[in-house]
């Protein structure tokens, strides 16, 4: 291995860093668009068999090839560009939406030592990558030059720009209980089994960050983004692989605010039990499981919950998710100069 | 009291827990879906689907040009044209039924006095350009030469309810 | 010239660049979108400063937050352009010489008193936490600065909020809260009827 690392070097001389990153974007980048084309298999599956169907089973045994089935079609298509549309910030749009999407995951660790970037204040890294996906949404519906895609951009850039204020709060929990920045380290100080994780001591919190982070991928029943019984949405104007870019960024930011949750609330790589014959099992396979856990929980609410109105969604995050969480930090912090600060760490 | 239960039942999402069981439950629920080519689900004698016109066994046409059926269409969908035949009988030159007009009511089935003029149970059929679908004389007598067995076994089914 | 030189002169680079354009953009829009990416290209160049926590607080409030709403503004006002370029020209000396005059005194900050007030940051090791530091900082030697800071914001949310508050009278508006707590048992009503037996 570290034979042929150094060959490799030799090879490419001066741009050997530029490479290696790449390489290793490549490594992380090429199984989440995977993940994304089998989530929205999943997705179908899973809703389907909620509803007594039992969803694609045509392409490929068990339909295993639909996801590459769907994402041809959507390549084949043709990129329609509505004629007075902005051309620059219309194909611009996309790709602001993806690239956030994407960025965010340098960051993310999935075990101790297997981090692209460990950097120090990898949590905030993550807020303000993921704050910026909102530019794409808004730039979608203001290029599109259509009332519809705008309203519906803004829709989708007020709900995601008001949830992400009780995400924040729901993090700063995390962070106080942690009293560290780094992914890793959070993860570490929740070492142990199931009862030694965050979700316990802030239970409050982690209702709250994953139901803000439903609504902060506009996925179901926060949906009113592609509301499909009011045609408003931000990517009505988008066609072909412009609006599969969409799609993919809403998936990469579903899988990507599953493993937050998991690293933040349920130990990432830690196993369930801390003992003999959970122990066995490696620590990514722990985090994978509960990553498919938070994402099943996704699919679930979709398969269930009617869609919310507007107005509610707002009342939700602003009146309900900011006031929960202000006092549940409140409360942690008033705990942790007592001597119950312990159940907090 | 009503306001303290009110207030937990919200802040505990009793009620979406409640919607989450219930979709949860029906996740390992059988599944109904028919598999719609490979499947099928029964149909009954009576249904209507493609017309057909029906022969006597020993291979005439049954059809007389009465005109009844296309009198009593309401989509007015038939075309019906007559003349003599050389045996002096009277049978139709053109019998055009146009599939994209019809409402497949089953009036003209009523309406035969010879029972030449038939629903069938096929009802995936297609066309693939406009004009496909106005279906002619000779098209609507191989329909019937082609399923004439399930469709003298469906009228004997349906016999005594007559 | 390393790695760490060209991706400063290509942010640099950038940076002036998007500068420049968020002047003279034509559209509102376009220009709020190069403030966007000057931001971006001004946090990386903090990211090589080793002031990880602000580049990303850059990121986090500026573009994620101040400038979206910023965007939002640009983009709903139906802005008459023309009008707005009518004055160049009678504001152009008065604007060019406060240009001017903070180029010049930048340049004497730099140059000048540059040697002394802006040392170059000291290279850390790998262990050195820039957050931590910084919280440290805060918290301590500059706890009140940084707290009246906090509670002049404060004042101003609760301004901005006192001056948008109005209460109008008459509107048909929907109350989402009412209509969130309303219960079956206030809008069915059960009525037990006796079945008619004989017609």
């Amino acid at each position: 291995m570290t034979d042929a690392l150094t060959y490799l070097q030799g090879l490419f001389g001066f741009a050997w860093p530029l490479v290696w990153s790449m390489a290793k974007i490549v490594a992380i980048v090429a199984p989440l668009m995977l993940g994304v084309a089998y989530l929205t298999y999943a997705e179908r599956k899973i809703i389907g068999y909620m509803q007594l169907r039992i969803g694609p089973n045509r392409v490929g045994p068990k339909g295993w090839l639909q996801p590459i089935a769907d994402a041809l079609k959507l390549l084949m298509k043709e990129i329609v560009l509505p004629t007075s549309a902005n051309k620059g910030l219309f194909l611009l749009a996309p790709v602001l939406a993806i690239g956030p999407a994407l960025a965010a995951w340098a960051v993310v660790p999935f075990t101790p030592e297997l981090v692209l970037a460990n950097i120090d204040a990898s949590l905030l890294y993550i807020m303000a990558i993921t704050s910026m996906g909102v530019y794409g949404i808004v730039l979608a519906g203001w290029a599109s030059n259509s009332k519809y895609a705008f309203l519906g951009a803004m829709r989708a850039s007020a709900q995601i720009v008001s949830y992400e204020i009780a995400m924040g709060f729901a993090l700063v929990g995390v962070l106080m209980a942690a009293q560290s920045l780094n992914l890793v380290e959070i993860v570490k100080a929740q070492q142990g089994g199931v009862f030694s994780w965050y979700w316990l001591p802030l239970f409050p919190l982690f209702i709250v960050y994953l139901i803000a982070g439903v609504a902060e991928t506009n996925r179901a029943p926060f949906d009113v983004v592609e509301g499909e019984s009011e045609i408003v949405g931000f990517h009505v104007d988008y066609a072909g692989m412009a609006f599969a870019i969409f799609f993919l960024a809403e998936y990469a930011n579903m899988i990507l605010v599953a493993t937050m949750t998991s690293l933040m609330f349920l130990g990432g790589w830690n196993p369930l039990f801390d003992f003999a014959p959970f122990t066995w099992i490696p620590g990514f396979v722990w985090l994978l499981a509960k990553v498919c856990f938070i994402l099943f929980l996704f699919l679930w609410f979709r398969a269930t919950f009617p869609r919310y109105r507007y107005d509610q969604i707002m009342r939700l995050g602003w009146k309900v998710f900011i006031p929960v969480t202000l006092v549940w930090i409140l409360v942690v912090g008033a705990a942790m100069q007592t001597s119950y600060g312990h159940l907090f760490h | 009291m009503n306001k303290i239960k009110s207030f937990f039942s919200t802040f505990l999402l009793i009620e979406l827990l409640k919607g989450l069981a219930l979709t949860g439950r029906y996740l390992f629920a059988r599944k109904i879906t028919v598999q719609f080519p490979d499947e099928r689900t029964p149909l009954s004698p009576r249904f209507r689907g493609l017309h057909a016109l029906r022969r006597y066994p020993g291979g005439e046409e049954r059809c007389i040009a009465c005109k009844l059926c296309e009198a009593v269409c309401p989509a007015l969908a038939i075309t019906i044209e007559s003349a003599q035949r050389d045996d002096g009988t009277r049978r139709t030159t053109r019998y055009d039924i146009d599939l994209t007009k019809c409402i497949f009511c089953g009036m003209c089935e009523e309406a035969c006095p010879v029972d030449a003029i038939v629903e069938t149970r096929i009802f995936d059929y297609h066309g693939e350009k406009r004009g496909d679908l106005v279906y002619t004389k000779e098209m609507l007598l191989a329909v019937g030469d082609k399923n004439e067995a399930q469709i003298a076994k469906d009228k004997a089914a349906d016999a005594k309810y007559r | 010239m390393n790695f760490e030189m060209l991706v400063f002169y290509a942010l640099a680079t950038i940076l002036l660049f998007a500068g420049f354009r968020v002047v003279t953009a034509r559209h509102p829009v376009q220009a709020a979108l190069f403030l966007v990416l000057a931001f971006f290209t001004g946090a990386g160049l903090w990211l090589l400063l080793e002031a990880e926590f602000l580049a990303i607080t850059l990121v986090l409030v500026y573009i994620g937050a101040v400038m979206v709403l910023f965007l939002f503004v640009v983009m709903m006002l139906n802005l008459n352009i023309e009008k707005m370029r009518a004055g160049f020209w009678g504001n152009l000396p008065l604007a060019a010489f406060v240009g001017i005059l903070m180029a010049f005194e930048m340049v004497l900050v730099l140059t000048v008193a540059g040697r002394s007030v802006v040392a170059a940051p000291q290279v850390h090791g790998p262990g050195y936490s820039n957050t931590k530091e910084l919280g440290r900082l805060i918290y301590t030697d500059y706890v009140y600065a940084f707290e009246i800071a906090a509670v002049v914001l404060l004042v101003a949310i609760v301004a901005a909020i006192a001056i948008t508050l109005r209460r109008r009278t008459g509107t048909k508006h929907q109350d989402p809260a009412k209509q969130v707590r309303v219960k079956r048992d206030d809008r069915v009503r059960l009525v037990s009827m006796p079945a008619e037996k004989d017609l």
